[in-house]
């Protein structure tokens, strides 16, 4: 865990007075909404069709146990006893009310949380693998670099008011988990020749309307020269990013439009300006963060404890471990993620019980430590393999235990129509009726690795062109209809989903998964053949034929 | 969401009500005919032509301290002279979520 000093505290403490203050000139009529909008999404605050919306940052995902307590408070005290974790390591609340958010910020103060950030044209929370510090294989901890990057944005002048939101993204191992290539900035933590930390930058990804997969504009940044040269893209993007046209203001069409060399080449002139200034990073300043960061005291433990033994007795257990457990860069112990995504339920949802019983079992097993993913579940990181069957048991209890992550039923889904005014369409409900059908695990099982990804509205928040599934609702006179695209991924390789074909009604998208799905399990050409892989191979035509022939 | 100044060229083409959010909630609710909100549909203002959805919306819109996002929004009236809401987005926003909302496990 990262411990906050002196600075952030104050910071967030003056942030939370500012704001109660705000509140107050906003409810007594001394603000008009106009004047009142930008300081409240300054402060994570949207309004949605019931009510106002509260979004929490989680700083590259990690949370400690009084944390997550925190917001289990802020869910029963001020909101409807839930919270909706979401693709960007936040969490929403739904249901808060202006009167009461200087409470549940200043609740949260103390626990050294706070939602700047979280909304506007800012630099958002800066996003990173749910495993950073724990998974086998990674090069460096990338946690740190997020954290420099965090501070030096943090309520940055010059990154305040910049044409668009600024998406920033990090990972430090082979395998993307932190899907990179669909943010503004994607950092590929490596080494170079020499043995020295860097990075391989890559800009312009995004999904929303115009969707870019990002591309590589230097292959490789010194770790010292990091910020000197985000902040270099981040000035060529201020000059010349579009201000007129929001539609038009992301890095992404710069990039696009300008073409990446033209592009590389301004922010190379601009960084040569900026490399030796006082943004180089001195040793001192990253091993400090680096000494900020704690790590548990490991034990030296068997790879394969009785425990473990006896319990792979247990079907059930096995099925969930198999599914839940990952390999962990200690020996002894094992990454667990905790799915979110119960058959029925909507996909990131949590209860403040859920919330506080996850806190505790964290204490017990995982040192006190939670993670969040951007698949919209969470993770415990370090949880010692004797403890497995324990930790599944207590688990199963609160309704945590669903063995589904990264199977079909483990769907990534936006809050939709049913919370969203700029929503199309409902999100939740279709992906409801997909863990429906989906229920039975050892057809799931047989299935494999399948992502769905369902937005409510072009915008993208459920991430739906980089599902193997995608689903995007669209209105059609009124009614609520769905396009669905097929072979998109959000790795390492990722890419854009093909649509399949017009838009199908509400009622008829759950049939249409269900044959794209037979259609996958027929054509496949073995079981270790993903989803993505026989798309790949075969080309949408024969899942196109597969749902429209009938209809 | 579209903004009432977009609206003032906007012609209703059937009963219509006037909606916002309550600043100090956020909670739904309808400009009433006597110049006040209600969070129940059954008791919105109804208005049928284009200049009076103007003028019940300017009237709404000054109210800047009670409300928040003020915009003219269909209704259906049934044979009974009941308000219904006049399309999904506001049937969501009058009666809630179309989802069990999580219950405390
Ligand atoms: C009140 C609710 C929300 C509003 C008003 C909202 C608004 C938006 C808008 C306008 C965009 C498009 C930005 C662009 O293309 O320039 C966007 C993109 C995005 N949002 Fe949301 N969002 C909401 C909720 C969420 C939730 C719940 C999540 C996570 C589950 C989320 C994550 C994202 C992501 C990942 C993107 C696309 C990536 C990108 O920036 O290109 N948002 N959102
Ligand atoms: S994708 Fe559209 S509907 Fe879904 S949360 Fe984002 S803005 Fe709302």
């Amino acid at each position: 865990m990262y411990a906050y000093d002196e600075l952030d505290r104050t910071l967030v403490n003056e942030r939370v007075s500012e704001f109660r203050d705000q509140v107050k000139r906003r409810l007594s009529g001394e603000l008009t909404e106009d004047e009142f909008k930008i300081l409240r999404l300054q402060n994570g605050v949207y309004l949605q069709l019931h009510a106002y919306m509260f979004r929490v940052a989680i700083p590259y995902g990690a949370l400690s146990s009084k944390q997550l307590r925190a917001l289990a408070r802020v869910a029963r005290r001020y909101d409807r006893g839930y919270g909706h974790f979401t693709t960007r390591q936040n969490i929403q609340f739904n249901w808060i009310k202006l009167a009461e958010l200087p409470d549940a910020l200043e609740d949260l103060a103390e626990v050294g949380i706070h939602a700047m950030q979280t909304s506007g044209n800012n630099m958002r929370n800066v996003t990173s693998d749910q495993w950073a510090g724990v998974a086998p294989g990674e090069i460096e901890d990338p946690r740190i670099w997020s954290e420099i990057l965090r501070q030096h944005t943090t309520l940055h002048p010059e990154f305040s008011f910049l044409p668009r939101k600024f998406k920033i993204a990090i990972t430090a191992s082979e395998h993307d988990r932190a899907a990179i290539k669909i943010h503004d900035i994607g950092l590929k933590l490596i080494k170079n020749a020499d043995g020295e930390t860097g990075f391989e930058v890559l800009v312009g990804g995004g999904l929303g309307r115009t969707p870019f997969i990002a591309k590589t504009i230097k292959p490789f940044v010194h770790g010292r020269d990091l910020l000197s040269y985000v902040e270099a893209i981040l000035r060529v993007y201020n000059q010349y990013g579009r201000r007129d046209n929001i539609y038009k203001a992301r890095i992404k069409i710069l990039v696009h439009e300008l073409g990446i060399e033209k592009f590389a080449k301004e922010v190379e002139e601009e960084w040569q300006l900026l490399r030796d200034s006082a943004l180089t990073l001195d040793p001192a300043v990253v091993e400090d963060i680096r000494s900020r960061f704690s790590y548990p005291a490991y034990e030296k433990l068997p790879h394969m404890p009785d425990e473990l033994k006896r319990a792979a007795h247990d079907p059930l257990f096995e099925r969930w471990r198999r599914n839940s457990a990952f390999p962990h860069k200690v020996q002894g112990y094992s990454i667990v993620t905790i799915s979110l995504k119960p058959v029925g339920a909507p996909p990131g949802d949590a209860t403040a019980d859920q919330m506080d019983a996850l806190a505790d079992l964290a204490d017990r097993y995982s040192f006190g430590e939670i993670r969040v993913g951007h698949e919209q579940n969470l993770a415990l990181p370090h949880v010692a393999k004797r403890d497995l069957p324990a930790l599944w048991k207590a688990l199963d209890r609160i309704g945590l235990a669903t063995p589904n992550v990264n199977l079909v039923s483990d769907i990534i889904a936006c809050p939709g129509l049913d919370y969203c005014s700029l929503a199309n369409a409902r999100s939740i409900p279709i992906a409801q009726e997909l863990t429906r059908r989906f229920a039975n695990h050892d057809t799931a099982n047989l299935i494999g690795r399948l992502h769905i990804n369902i937005s409510g509205c072009i915008n993208a928040c459920g991430h739906h062109h980089v599902g193997h599934i995608g689903i995007l609702g669209v209105e059609k006179n009124g009614e609520e209809f769905y396009q669905i695209t097929i072979g998109g991924r959000a790795d390492e390789n990722a890419q854009m989903g093909t649509l399949i074909g017009p838009a199908v009604p509400y009622a008829e998208v759950a049939d249409v998964i269900e044959d794209i799905v037979e259609a996958y399990l027929a054509l496949r050409d073995s079981e270790g053949e993903l989803f993505v892989d026989t798309v790949k191979r075969l080309g949408v035509e024969p899942f196109k034929e597969r749902v429209y022939a009938t209809r | 969401m579209t903004s009432p100044l977009e609206q003032k060229k906007i012609r209703i083409t059937g009963p219509s009500v006037v909606t916002a959010n309550r600043t100090w909630d956020g909670a739904v609710i309808y400009r009433t005919a006597q110049q006040g909100w209600s969070i129940d549909l059954s008791d919105a203002a109804i208005v049928r032509n284009s200049d009076d959805a103007r003028a019940l919306l300017a009237e709404s819109v000054a109210d800047d301290v009670g409300a928040i996002g003020a915009y003219i929004a269909p209704v259906e009236i049934t044979d009974g002279g009941k308000i219904e809401p006049g399309n999904l987005r506001e049937q969501i926003r009058s009666e809630g979520t179309t989802i069990g909302i999580p219950v405390p496990a």
